[in-house]
């Protein structure tokens, strides 16, 4: 059924496209802003955090420290954390040199058939690296991959993300060349720009709906 | 279908009466317009990305078929499974087929247009599967056993007090609350415990990529990412005309859909998917499915003016901006689809005969032009359709069908009338010696219903400025 649905398809697609000129305007493409670093570092923590996600900018050699501070404040329980990435090494490193009142740390276990339950139910918070972050969209970039799973930017209630300052580009389409994202593009490429929300009910604003109810972004300074 | 014959004129008169209706609508309407116009506060540059909103939508409609087959041959080469489907009843068959094939029984179902217009729910649970709606607003309407009445926004009709009593009664042990964050982790705590258990992940896509094989999906909620990694497998349905050629092209859409929906800069997730999980790999699904349904569109395209329909992203910034749509809501419209995008997209799928007029219910303000993201002449095409309505020799299904004998004669007569002088003279003496005395009925009862109806003079302004002497200078 399902070949011959194609053939019909495509027996009138061809003709239709052939029947009558399209009108196709050529306009310029979007200007690209010139910003510095700094510049790009402001412009993304101020978007970022008016869709509430909360922003540290820290200086690259000293994250972790400041990531056992919060750790500690906010008494996290769980840390899932991604063992063989930079971002998961520094986080094992850093524990292993004293994390007295820091979350127990977690790796994710097996696939998600037999993790699902401790993913779910048993999981406070999730760390991830990025890829990079756009400054006019005030997003992240994340492609998770076989040592970072999918997963563990959205099932945690709390979703910490690190973000290097140098990769944060001005625009989307900036990111995709500089990356070569149509020569490469991975199982699953996310931008992400806050917490999960939701204004279905009253058009009242809510947070964490489905996803993480927080997105805890350091931003790594050289 | 129950939805295939209804009487407009019925549902616009219960909707105007209905003040709480009203209320949640002109609420709601005006904060979407809000947000808008905010995010698109540079006019200038606001018209350059609705142009080349429009070129890259017109661009892939003029090489569709190219395009699509390269679609095809990108997700099958990147181990996506790729279904055509001529109607919604092949596209409803080919996901049972799926959901048997793997013997999965709940389905996870993220916020998708054409599953909607698929009636895909309602095949599904007649074949004794559980769909579960995942999308807050989608799931406060499968509740309360409606259907969305926007398509961003599907549970806008219902104020917080209705919801509470909805889910009161309806989710088991929950309590009585008022509360929007208290309603939330409601819905939280349920559908979590969905996505879990769920066999099978369905999803809509908002733009799918023939360059790479990717299929895009936009949302703030994070249920659309739970639909498509957590089941192990991932079937997204799709209109053959969302396709884009590059990932080029993705960026500009994105902007203007995201600012246009919802007034937002970006959403919370962007969520672009080119492959089932690889070896390796912990999670995302082991299979994926793409179900490519056409549903008239490719009879849509034959026509160079109408196939603009096709360019639509599915914003609904139309809905937002048009008075009748604000008055009277989604649902008085009777299909999917409502609002002026409805007034062009609906006739054309379903034939004009059995959309019961909706076509007229328009000022023709030319609002729904002004915000298109992607330049759709609405206005335009709404007139076509009132055309097509009257016109024996018509391209869209059900054309003609208001077509008749006095309505001709009268236009006929009004013509000629109106190009002979004399003739002209004779009809205006008629018309005022006898028009006032014309018995209301028909039309002339149905126009007067509500307006007082002119008084016509007895003599027209030839006589009059002969009678007065009035110099010709």
């Amino acid at each position: 059924m399902s070949e011959s649905a194609r053939e019909r398809i495509f027996s009138k697609l061809r003709p239709a496209v052939a029947a009558g000129r399209f009108d196709i305007p050529s306009p310029e493409p979007p200007p690209r802003p010139e910003w510095t670093r700094s510049e790009k570092v402001e412009k993304l923590k101020a978007l970022m955090e008016a869709v509430r996600s909360e922003v540290h900018v820290v200086k690259a050699d000293a994250w972790t420290d400041a990531l056992k501070a919060l750790a500690r404040r906010r008494g996290f329980k769980t840390l899932l954390y991604a063992p063989g990435t930079p971002v998961g090494d520094a986080v094992k490193q850093a524990w292993s040199e004293g994390s007295g009142g820091l979350p127990a740390l977690r790796t994710y276990e097996g696939t998600i058939e037999n993790y699902k339950d401790t993913l779910f139910h048993d999981t406070d918070v999730g760390i991830t690296s990025t890829r990079g972050g756009i400054a006019e969209s005030g997003a992240l970039i994340l492609w998770p991959d076989a040592a970072e799973p999918r997963l563990m930017s959205l099932i945690p209630p709390i979703h910490i993300a690190v973000l290097e300052a140098d990769k944060i580009y001005g625009t989307f389409i900036e990111a995709m060349e500089a990356m070569a994202w149509p020569e490469q593009m991975p199982t699953n490429a996310l931008l992400i720009s806050g917490p999960s929300k939701t204004a279905d009910i009253e058009m009242t604003l809510a947070f964490g709906v489905h996803g993480p109810k927080e997105l805890i972004v350091f931003i790594l300074e050289p | 279908m129950a939805e295939q014959s209804f009487d407009f004129q019925k549902n616009v008169d219960t909707a105007l009466a209905d003040t709480q209706l009203r209320a949640n609508f002109a609420y709601a309407m005006s904060t979407l317009y809000q947000k808008r116009k905010a995010v698109f506060a540079d006019k200038a540059e606001t018209e350059r990305l609705r142009e080349i909103g429009n070129a890259v939508r017109q661009r892939a409609l003029s090489k569709l078929p190219e395009l699509l087959e390269k679609l095809e041959k990108k997700c099958t080469e990147n181990g996506i499974q790729v279904h055509w489907a001529e109607t919604t009843d092949e596209a409803n068959r080919i996901i049972l087929d799926i959901m048997n094939r793997h013997d999965a029984k709940r389905m996870a179902k993220g916020k998708s247009m054409v599953s909607e217009e698929m009636h895909l729910n309602k095949f599904l649970e007649e074949h004794g599967k559980e769909v579960m709606e995942t999308d807050l607003g989608e799931y406060i309407i499968q509740l309360a056993g409606e259907t969305p009445s926007h398509i961003i926004v599907p549970a806008v009709h219902k104020n917080k007090d209705q919801i509470a009593r909805l889910f009161h009664e309806k989710i088991p042990g929950a309590p009585y609350t008022e509360k929007v964050e208290e309603l939330n982790a409601l819905a939280r705590k349920t559908l979590r415990e969905k996505f879990q258990h769920a066999d099978i992940g369905l999803s809509g896509v908002n733009m799918a990529v023939a360059e790479t094989g990717t299929l895009c999906l936009v949302e703030n909620e994070g249920n659309g990412r739970m639909c498509t990694t957590v089941p192990p497998v991932h079937v997204a349905v799709m209109g053959l005309e969302k396709v884009v050629e590059k990932l080029s092209d993705v960026p500009p859409v994105l902007r203007l859909l995201t600012g246009s929906a919802t007034g937002q800069i970006i959403t919370t997730y962007f969520n672009m998917i080119t492959t089932p999980r690889k070896p390796g790999e912990k999670d995302g699904p082991k299979e994926v499915h793409l179900v490519i349904l056409d549903n008239g569109r490719s009879t849509i395209l034959r026509d160079p003016e109408l196939r603009q329909t096709l360019q639509c992203i599915r914003c609904g910034t139309c809905l937002n901006h048009c008075p009748v749509y604000t008055r009277i809501g989604g649902h008085a419209y009777g299909f999917v689809y409502p609002g002026p995008i409805g007034k062009i997209l609906t006739p054309q799928m379903e034939g004009l005969e059995k959309t019961g007029g909706i076509v007229s219910a328009s000022s023709l303000c030319n609002a729904c032009e002004e915000v298109c993201p992607v330049k759709i002449p609405i206005p335009e095409l709404i007139r076509r359709m009132r055309n097509e309505s009257y016109d024996p020799k018509g391209t869209v299904s059900g054309h003609g069908y208001k077509w008749n004998l006095p309505e001709v004669l009268i236009w006929k007569a009004w013509a000629l009338a109106n190009r002979y002088p004399k003739l002209n003279e004779l009809a205006l003496k008629a018309g005022g010696l006898f028009g006032n005395r014309f018995p209301k009925i028909g039309p002339l009862r149905q126009w007067t219903r509500v307006r007082t109806a002119p008084r016509l003079s007895g003599k027209s302004l030839h006589e009059m400025v002969k009678a007065e002497g009035v110099d010709h200078e």
